[in-house]
This record gives structure tokens, C-alpha cells and sequence, in this order.
């Protein structure tokens, strides 16, 4: 047991020691970060071969909260879903820890970068090892917490901060759906455990809600039943949107690239933008029960697949076109779970995990040589000034393009073939994913090939100097180019299958898998004929297509549409209502109580005159008065 | 142990007494230090010796009063009141140690009001007896006026004068309440005697309308929350913290205390009004603190919002919803006060409370930027820190009722989290002012802070001890408010019965 306790808690001590002792290390944070990470990872391989060996665990570390019949502990589950992800948060953190040496060199915020990366390897090793929604669902918190921490890294840029916050905000939105379904998971089954839960699930399916409750309220008699399933999985699904950048909530994510580059790499690619996706795979029992919620999720997940490939055409900030594929790609997974097959939607975040952490990382050593430009069209001809950084992120791209033996082929031809076996709505969402498959080997490879390859068009000061990272940031970008192809052979689906609910094995269709193959290969040649045989074809293309290109440029307008009809509309709503509600009318009327008393006490004061004569009068008048009541009346 | 009690209520104001005759300021000061710091070290075998398994009353004190009258000293805690003493007894020290620089006039008579501000506190939570409890209620108005209207800020006399006559006004009708529960009840003030008696409807309806606008106002709960916002930005630092960790306390201990074990029925009829009521706050208070340019009307407007889900969790009579609002009570008292306590160290550097004058605190500042940030995100509720667990607790107590409430209510969780990540944003973060350079944390500062940052942890990740001292307490209470009838009455047509 301490083994699998120690992996979470290496990474925390880290946090800790830096955290607290950070003034003495000065510079040499990652002394203490890298070991216990590494360390980690050591004792996750150790756990994975355990589970290959048929290694369950599902136990309590000590109960966090109870209050009358409501309990709830802090504990550990690991089975395949689990050790999968040990070994996905682990190596990918390690290698992200590694590279960070030789990126954050002589940052100011270094030691308190390596503490926050601890915090959050910790958090997130604790949100996949949790044995109940609320443990998931505080570590959720929490790695959203990181993220915010770390987005801000350079907290004295507005742009960095305003990211941070976004973020926060924005993944609240859906946790309130997320904290919403685990309370009606609780009312439902007494209990937010998920082996509690999973094994009730098949029971509780004909416990229904009245959405319509509330109109009961005002008496009338309203009635919408819905399966109580249907509602807590599209409720715990809102979380899953926020966290996992689906749409309407994926606006988060590009600004989030306002983070250093190996935080990108980690936690808004590889690691906690999946979360989202995990929680379903770990939830899939009750997501099977629910037709509905599996629809909203397929469809969610192709609209969000297509609708970023899109944004990610047109876009010149090199983080933000990976950040786009990223939304893009969970998107894929998504729409994986959505058609029932969440072994490939698993698999397919592992695959990503590796080959989108490499291009993250390979984009930040593009950044460090060029002295932190972003911008992919003051690039160019880096190709041989640049030579591992090169090949390595062609790799990447080969495998998020989907090119035959990559990784990234395996995993997503796994989706592709099992949403076209998932009915007819499966058939509309594989034609989807095939067209999205083009539109990310296009985009894909315009990145590389407008970075890497063609005239420099660097800014003079910086081509002369122009040399490939240190190694501590080149050894994890080979790492993690070999992992892009290897993983696609090592039988990942075969071994997390039996953790979810559904079919073990993966469609196999050789049309599809044909289809994707042109595909891709048709995205690259089209990004070579545009970006390097002709490159005048995209500015022409762009001025003929002017709407349509202005629509990718500008993100469809989303952030637009949100700060018109959302955000500024809260805020001067609330400024509107204090001043008038708060300040005039509450507070109105509570001085002028004061003042209408005050005023009545001068009035009655005059009455108090001290002549004797006005007194006589009065008391002649009321006894007048009294004398005549009690003799007429 | 009845007698340590005793003790732990009037020592504090035993050594205001001593205050007047000691010589030079310094000595003041440490004098009132270590008194409210002896005070806490007694106050601890309470909380130690107290046995969980009982919902009685424990470490109870008899003495004679007004016999006459039936009028006793009497006092005794529970797993309700309990918390809130150590509560009180834990920020004193704190108040005493934020003031040291702040106060710089006034400083012997600053102490005693503060001293006996602490006596009539823990009194209040501690009198079983009516009139004892209203001696007390009252006495605390004394000193906290005194607090806001000498050594508080340039609109000092208004607010102070807002804050006296607003809640002596909610008093007034307590006192009306006490006098026809004596006659009502059996000619006792004894508050265990006046539980659980089986009052008529109609009584328990008009005892239940005094009892909420006394308690409503010291909440306090929309629409009764303006004289709030005043009395904190114009109190001084220890005031506001005292006002917000302690003061807000005693309505919600009021209705806890008072409303559910006297007036069940009334309870119940209440609910429904009362929970809108918190539902309003939560998100009014949400916005309004969204609205503030002024740090202190921010947090002010932020305690409206948590005092909302406060009321909702005493009225949705289940043991999730009444131990959330116990501890989000000591939780606002403790995430509250050290926001109250931070904004206070800024103004004592700056002089000013506006954001708009702040801006990169953390670099020149980073142990406080933390701090702050600690104290925020308990405030807002992230899981791990203390205020998640209160507010979830209550958020599962209300959606057992009804999800719709529970729904609303967490609406309030969203916007805390746009208002005070929006503030922390402008105040720690962004470029700072090129000639600002202000000193972090003095070694005074920290240690008022440190003890809080531990709490917010403890009970974040670990609040069995808090809540297994109020299961026994909470349970027996969930029991005298549901008695096994359903509610079908109306509340008006209930009020109006003798008008017919």
C-alpha cells in the first residue's frame, strides 16, 4: 500500500520542502523536484507491472468527511485505467521536469515553478488514483488550481493573469454542473463511491428527476421526468466540458498558452485537459446506461473536433495552433466515448499524451532559440539550424496527422472505426472525424512547414545565434518522439479495455482505416503545394475566401460573443444594482426610516412648548372629547 | 470544569479591569495580549474534555441571580456553541496583535473594549439562561459601537450610529419574545425548560417573527444587510475582524439556538421565505461584491454572500445542512477575518482601500501574495481548504430538499470565484506602481496570519474534530425540528389568525 500511496506523495513533499524552504534553494528547486518525480514514475512502472499481473486495489486512506449518512473518504483505486494513467502523469511530468531545467534557466519565478509543477503531479496523481466522485472531484479543483497558478507564471504580464483567471472562471462554469451531479449522485444512490455506485447503477435506472420541479414552486402542476442517470451524467459531463476544453467552454485553453511552454506541454495537453475524457472512461458504467447523455457527449465531441481543426488553419501564434489541435483532439475522445468505445478514446488520449506533449515541448525549444518570438511568420528555414528539434517534431506531427504506423494512426483509426460501427449517428460523426483528420495533417504540417522549412524570415538580430537547446531539453523530446511511435504497438487498448464497460475489443475496418490514411497523406500534400511549392496560394486563397478566413482568424468570434452578451453584461448589471437596488432602495429606505423618525420627533418636539396655556387647552379639549364618547357613544 | 467556563467568559473582562491602573502603553498591550492569550489556553480543555457522544449540555455552572424572577446565571455548552467559543476565544489574540501599530491613540480604552467585547461574546454562546443571553447580546453592542465610532475611519459616527440603532432594534423585539416565552413557558428563562415545550401554532408564529428580525439583522441577511458594508469599511482593522468572524455569528447561533428547538413549527413554516431569503443573499451579495471598487465593501458584500449559505443550511433541517452551516460559520469566521486582517496590513502601509490604487503586490510582497491567495481560495470554496467543506455539506443538506434551491445556491459558488480571483488579479497582480516598495510581513503580521493559513488546511483536509463535536448536538436538533407532522399551513394565513 505505501508504494502506491508514496506516487502521489513524493511529488507533494516536493511542493512542500520548495514551497517552504524556497528562499534557500535560490535557483536549484529542481534538486529536490526531479528525484521525487522520477522517483514516481519509478514506483508507477512498478505499479503497472503489478497490475499486468492482476493487481487490484481499491482502498481507504482515511475518511475525509461525515455528517449524518453523508460519509465520504480519501482513498486509492488502481486498475488498468488507472495505472495507465499513472504512467501517462508520471513519464509525461518527468520529461516536462527535465526539459524545465533547461527552459525556466534564470527565470525569477524558478524555484516556485518547480514547487507548483509538484503540486500539480500530486493532484493529478490524486484525481486518477480517487475511489469516489468527491476525491475526483477535489483533485479536479485542484489541478485547476495549477493551472490558474501556473498560467500566471508571469503574473506581471495582464495578458498572463487575465488568461489565469479566464481559466478558473471558465472551469468553474462546468464544475458547477460537475458538483451539481455529484450531490444527485449522492441523493440517488447514498453514496458517492464509485464501486458503491457502478454496481447500484443498473438498478437506479428507473429513477427518474421533475425538471420541472421548480414550477412547483409557483404552484403549478409541471411535470418533466427525466432518468436520474440521464441528468447526472450530463451533469458530470458540464465538468468534463470545461475541463477538457469542449465546446461552448474551450476558450480557455488557447489563452492558457499564455503559461511557459512546459506547462502547455503538461497540464493543457497532455495531462489535466484529459481529465475530462478520464471521467467519462471512469464513469462509463453510468454512461452506458444513459443513451442521451452518450449522444450530447458523440456529438460535443465532433462538433468540438471539426469546430477547433478549423480555428487551428488560420491561426500564427505557434502555441496557439497546437493548443487548438489540442481542443481538437479531445474532441476525438470525446466523440470516442460518446459512440461507447472508451478503450480507443483512452487510448487515443495516451497516444496524445505523448506525441502533443512533444510537439509542445518542441514548440518551446523553437521559442528559447528564437528568444521567445511566437509568431510562426517571423520563422522559417529553422530546419537545419535546429536538427533534432526538426525531426522530432516531425514525428509529432506525423502521429497527430495520423500517418500510417504512427502512434497517433493507431489511436485514432481505433475512434474512427468504432464510431462508423456505432449506428447511423456514428456514420455522421466518423465523416466528421475523417474531414477533421485532413484539416489537422494540413494544419499540421503548414506549422512545420512554415517554421521549419522555406526562406528565414527571422528577425536579424536573432538568426545569427540561432543554436539547438541544451541537452536536459533535447533528451525529452527524443523520449517522447520514440513514445509517439512505440505506444501504438505495446497493446494499450487490450490492456485498459476491461477496466470500462463496453467491448473489449476494437472495431476493425479497413475502409476507414484506408480513408484515413488519404486523409492524412491529402492534408499534407495539401500543406506542401500551399506553404512550400506555392507559397502566394494562402494570402490569394485567404482574400477569396475573405469571410470564411476572417471566421477562422478570429475563433469564429466566440470571446467576442461571450464578452458582449455575458461578461459585461454581468458587470454592469451588478454595478447597476448596487447603485440602485443596494444603495437607493434598500438602503434608501432604511435612512429614511431614521430620517422619517428623526423628522416626526422635531414635529412632535413643537408640541412640547412649555406654556402652561397650550398644555391647559389640550387637556380641556381631550377631556371634551373623552367626556363625549363615554356619555354618546 | 463548570467553573473554568465561568472563567474563560469573565476573565477577559477581569483583566479590562486591571487595564486603567497599568502605566505606559507597551504594557497595555502585552497585558491585553497575554490575558486574551491565557483566555484561549484555558478555553482549550473544553474543547478537549468535551464528550461527543452527548447532545446535553455540558460544563454547566448554576448560581442564583433573580430568584424572584426565576432569573439564573446559568451557562453550558454544546457541540453548537462549543465551536463558536473556541472561534471567538482563537481570533481575540489576533485582534489584540493586528492592532499593535494600528491603534495609536485611545490604546488603554482600544484594549478594554476589545476585552470586554470578548466577554460578552463567549457569554452569549455560553447562557443558558434568556436573560442572561440578552444581558449579554446587548452588552456587545457597547463596546463594538465604541470600536467603529472612536477609532474608526472619516464616516465613523454614521456607521456606528447605523450599526447601534439597526440592531438594537432587532434586540428589542428578542426582548419582547423573551418576556412572553416566560409567561408562555412556564415562568423560566431557562433555555433547556423553553425547548421543545408544545407551544400553540399562532404563538410560535409571532415568537418566530420577533426571533427573526432580531437575528435576521445580525446575520445579516437581505434585506437586512446594509449597515454591513458601512460598519466594516469605517471599523478599524481588529473591528471588522471581530464584526465579521464573530458578531455575524450570533444570528446564525441565534436562529440555531432559539428559532429550531423553540418555535419548530414556526420553523418550518419560515423555511420556505428563508430559504429564498438565503438565495437572494448568496447571489446579491455575490454581485454586489462583484460591484466594489472599496476592498472592505468587497469582502463586506462577499460575507452577505457566505452568511447566505449559512441560513440556508440551519433551514433545511437535515444534519448535512445544519453541521455546513456550523462549519462554514467558523469558516467564514476564519477565511473572512484574514481577508479583514489582510486588507488591514495593506491599509496600514498604503493608507488606502481602493484596488484601483493596487496593483504587482506580489513581487515586492510575495509571503503575503500567498497569504491573501490562501485566504481567497478558502473563501471561495476550492476543495481542500475549509470553505469546501461547509458549503458542500450544505449544498448536500439542500439539495435533499430540494435541488432546486441547492442549484441556485451553487450559482453563488461561481461568482465568488469571479470576484475574488477578479480582485486578486488587480490587488497581487500585473505591473506594480514604480514607486511602490512596500516591506512584506513583519514577524508581528505573520504570526496573526500563520495560525489562520493552518486552520484553513486542518479543517480543509481533515475537519472530523470540528464536525464529530457537533454530530450528538445536530442530531437531537434535527430531531426537535422535524417532530413528524407536515408542515401545511401558510405562513400569512398562521400570522393573521387573530386579526380574523
Amino acid at each position: 500500500m505505501l508504494t502506491y500511496v508514496l506516487i502521489p506523495l513524493l511529488p507533494l513533499a516536493a511542493f512542500i520542502t520548495i514551497g517552504l524552504f524556497g528562499r534557500w534553494f535560490r535557483g536549484r528547486g529542481h534538486y529536490v523536484a526531479v528525484p521525487a518525480v522520477v522517483a514516481s514514475w519509478v514506483l508507477s512502472l512498478l505499479t503497472l507491472a503489478r497490475v499486468g499481473e492482476g493487481l487490484r486495489v481499491n482502498e481507504e486512506l482515511y475518511v475525509w468527511i461525515v455528517s449524518g449518512d453523508f460519509r465520504v473518504a480519501l482513498g486509492l483505486l488502481i486498475d488498468p485505467l488507472t495505472a495507465a494513467m499513472l504512467i501517462l502523469v508520471t513519464t509525461v511530468s518527468a520529461l516536462v521536469h527535465l526539459y524545465s531545467i533547461g527552459y525556466m534557466r534564470g527565470d525569477g519565478g524558478y524555484d516556485r515553478f518547480f514547487a507548483y509543477l509538484g503540486l500539480f503531479t500530486f493532484s493529478m496523481l490524486m484525481l486518477v488514483l480517487a475511489n469516489n466522485f468527491l476525491q475526483l472531484y477535489m483533485f479536479w479543483e485542484a489541478v485547476g488550481l495549477c493551472s490558474y497558478l501556473l498560467i500566471a507564471h508571469w503574473y506581471e504580464r495582464k495578458s498572463a493573469c487575465d488568461a489565469a483567471t479566464k481559466a478558473f472562471v471558465v472551469n468553474r462554469i462546468g464544475d458547477f454542473g460537475f458538483g451539481l451531479g455529484i450531490l444527485l449522485v449522492f441523493v440517488t444512490f447514498g453514496s458517492v463511491d464509485y464501486v458503491a455506485v457502478f454496481s447500484a447503477a443498473q438498478g437506479a435506472s428507473a429513477a427518474t428527476v421533475n425538471l420541472l420541479a421548480p414550477l412547483t414552486l409557483m404552484g403549478l402542476d409541471a411535470r418533466w421526468d427525466t432518468s436520474a442517470l440521464t441528468v447526472i451524467c450530463l451533469l458530470l459531463f458540464a465538468g468534463a466540458v470545461g475541463k477538457s476544453a469542449q465546446l461552448p467552454l474551450h476558450t480557455w485553453l488557447p489563452d492558457a498558452m499564455e503559461g511557459p511552454t512546459p506547462i502547455s506541454a503538461l497540464i493543457h495537453a497532455a495531462t489535466m485537459v484529459t481529465a475530462g475524457v478520464f471521467m467519462v472512461a471512469r464513469t462509463s458504467p453510468l454512461f452506458d446506461l444513459s443513451p442521451t447523455a452518450m449522444t450530447v457527449v458523440a456529438l460535443t465531441g465532433g462538433a468540438t473536433a471539426l469546430f477547433a481543426a478549423t480555428i487551428a488553419l488560420t491561426q500564427t501564434d505557434i502555441k496557439r495552433i497546437v493548443a487548438y489541435s489540442t481542443v481538437s483532439q479531445l474532441g476525438y475522445m470525446m466523440l470516442a466515448c460518446g459512440v461507447g468505445a472508451y478503450a480507443a478514446g483512452m487510448y487515443h488520449l495516451l497516444t496524445h499524451g505523448a506525441f502533443k506533449a512533444l510537439l509542445f515541448l518542441c514548440c518551446g525549444a523553437v521559442i528559447i532559440a528564437l528568444h521567445h518570438e511566437q509568431d510562426i511568420r517571423r520563422m522559417g528555414g529553422l530546419k537545419d539550424k535546429l536538427p533534432i528539434t526538426y525531426w522530432t517534431m516531425l514525428i509529432g506531427s506525423l502521429a497527430l496527422a495520423g500517418f500510417p504506423f504512427t502512434a497517433g494512426f493507431f489511436s485514432k483509426d481505433a475512434i474512427l472505426a468504432s464510431a462508423w460501427a456505432a449506428g447511423p449517428l456514428g456514420k455522421i460523426l466518423a465523416l466528421v472525424g475523417l474531414a477533421t483528420a485532413f484539416l489537422t495533417a494540413f494544419y499540421s504540417f503548414r506549422l512545420l512547414f512554415v517554421v521549419f522549412w522555406g526562406e528565414s524570415r527571422l528577425d536579424p538580430k536573432h538568426a545569427g545565434h540561432l543554436h539547438e537547446p541544451p541537452a536536459a531539453m533535447t533528451m525529452p523530446l527524443v523520449v517522447l518522439a520514440a513514445l509517439s511511435i512505440l505506444t501504438g504497438y505495446v497493446g494499450i487498448p487490450e490492456f485498459i479495455a476491461p477496466a470500462m464497460s463496453g467491448v473489449g475489443e476494437l472495431p476493425h475496418d479497413t475502409g476507414i482505416m484506408i480513408a484515413a490514411i488519404l486523409m492524412a497523406l491529402g492534408g499534407i500534400a495539401a500543406a506542401y503545394v500551399l506553404y512550400v511549392r506555392s507559397p502566394e496560394l494562402p494570402g490569394r486563397l485567404a482574400r477569396q475566401w475573405s469571410t470564411l478566413y476572417a471566421l477562422s482568424l478570429n475563433k469564429w468570434y466566440v470571446d467576442e460573443l461571450y464578452d458582449r452578451f455575458l461578461v459585461r453584461p454581468t458587470v454592469r448589471l451588478a454595478r447597476a444594482l448596487w447603485e440602485t437596488v443596494d444603495a437607493g432602495v434598500i438602503d434608501g429606505a432604511v435612512n429614511g426610516v431614521a430620517a422619517t423618525l428623526g423628522e416626526w420627533g422635531r414635529r412632535t418636539r413643537l408640541l412640547q412648548s412649555g406654556q402652561l396655556q397650550h398644555y391647559a387647552l389640550v387637556m380641556t379639549i381631550g377631556l371634551f372629547v373623552l367626556m363625549s364618547v363615554y356619555f354618546f357613544w | 470544569m463548570g467553573a473554568l467556563l465561568t472563567v474563560v467568559i469573565f476573565l477577559p473582562a477581569a483583566v479590562a479591569a486591571l487595564l486603567p491602573v497599568v502605566r505606559g502603553e507597551e504594557t497595555v498591550k502585552r497585558l491585553a495580549l497575554a490575558g486574551t492569550l491565557v483566555n484561549l489556553l484555558l478555553s482549550l480543555p473544553l474543547w478537549f474534555a468535551f464528550d461527543t457522544a452527548t447532545p446535553a449540555m455540558q460544563f454547566v455552572a448554576e448560581a442564583d441571580w433573580i430568584p424572584r424572577f426565576n432569573i439564573f446565571y446559568r451557562v453550558g455548552v454544546d457541540g453548537i456553541s462549543l465551536p463558536m467559543i473556541l472561534l471567538t476565544a482563537g481570533l481575540m489574540p489576533i485582534c489584540v496583535l493586528c492592532s499593535w501599530r494600528a491603534i495609536d491613540r485611545k490604546v488603554t480604552e482600544f484594549m478594554i473594549s476589545l476585552l470586554l467585547m470578548e466577554t460578552a461574546m463567549i457569554g452569549v454562546f455560553a447562557a443558558l439562561d434568556f436573560v442572561l443571553f440578552y444581558l449579554f447580546w446587548e452588552a456587545m453592542l457597547i463596546p463594538m459601537y465604541l470600536i467603529i465610532g472612536v477609532w474608526g475611519g472619516p464616516n465613523r459616527l454614521y456607521a456606528a450610529i447605523k450599526f447601534f440603532l439597526y440592531t438594537l432594534a432587532g434586540s428589542l423585539l428578542l426582548l419582547v419574545a423573551m418576556i412572553a416565552l416566560y409567561f408562555e413557558g412556564g415562568r423560566t428563562f431557562d433555555l433547556t425548560q423553553l425547548m421543545g415545550q408544545p407551544y400553540s401554532p399562532l404563538f410560535q408564529m409571532w415568537i418566530f417573527a420577533a426571533f427573526f428580525f432580531a437575528f435576521a439583522i445580525k446575520v445579516p441577511m437581505f434585506p437586512f444587510h446594509t449597515w454591513l458594508p458601512d460598519a466594516h469599511v469605517e471599523a478599524p482593522t481588529a473591528g471588522s475582524v471581530i464584526l465579521a468572524s464573530v458578531l455575524l455569528k450570533m444570528g446564525a447561533y441565534g436562529f440555531l439556538r432559539f428559532c429550531l428547538p423553540i418555535t419548530p413549527y414556526a420553523s418550518q413554516v419560515w423555511m420556505p421565505w428563508i430559504a429564498a431569503l438565503s438565495i437572494i443573499a448568496i447571489i446579491y451579495g455575490a454581485a454586489m461584491a462583484l460591484a466594489q471598487d472599496d476592498l472592505k465593501k468587497l469582502i463586506a458584500y462577499s460575507s452577505v454572500s457566505h452568511m447566505g449559505f449559512v441560513t440556508l443550511g440551519i433551514f433545511v433541517f437535515n444534519a448535512q445542512g445544519i453541521e455546513g452551516a456550523i462549519l462554514q460559520m467558523i469558516n467564514h469566521g476564519i477565511a473572512t477575518g484574514a481577508l479583514f486582517l489582510c486588507v488591514g496590513l495593506l491599509y496600514d502601509r498604503t493608507h488606502s482601500r481602493m484596488i484601483s490604487d493596487y496593483g504587482g503586490l506580489a513581487r515586492s510582497m510575495p509571503v503575503f501574495a500567498v497569504c491573501l491567495m490562501i485566504f481567497v481560495l478558502s473563501s471561495l470554496g476550492l476543495p481542500g481548504t475549509n470553505g469546501f467543506v461547509g458549503e458542500f455539506l450544505v449544498l448536500v443538506g439542500a439539495f435533499r430538499v430540494s435541488p432546486f434551491v441547492a442549484t441556485l445556491a451553487a450559482l453563488g459558488i461561481i461568482l465568488a470565484a469571479v470576484y475574488l480571483l477578479w480582485m486578486t488579479q488587480r490587488v497581487l497582480f500585473g505591473p506594480a506602481p514604480a514607486s511602490w516598495r512596500w516591506p512584506d510581513l513583519s514577524w508581528r503580521e505573520a504570526v496573526t496570519l500563520a495560525p489562520l493559513v493552518i486552520l484553513v488546511f486542518w479543517i480543509g483536509f481533515y475537519p472530523d474534530p470540528f464536525l464529530s463535536r457537533m454530530h450528538s448536538s445536530v442530531a437531537a436538533l434535527v430531531q426537535q425540528v422535524n417532530p413528524g407532522w407536515e408542515r401545511e399551513s401558510d405562513m400569512f394565513v398562521d400570522l393573521l389568525e387573530p386579526f380574523r
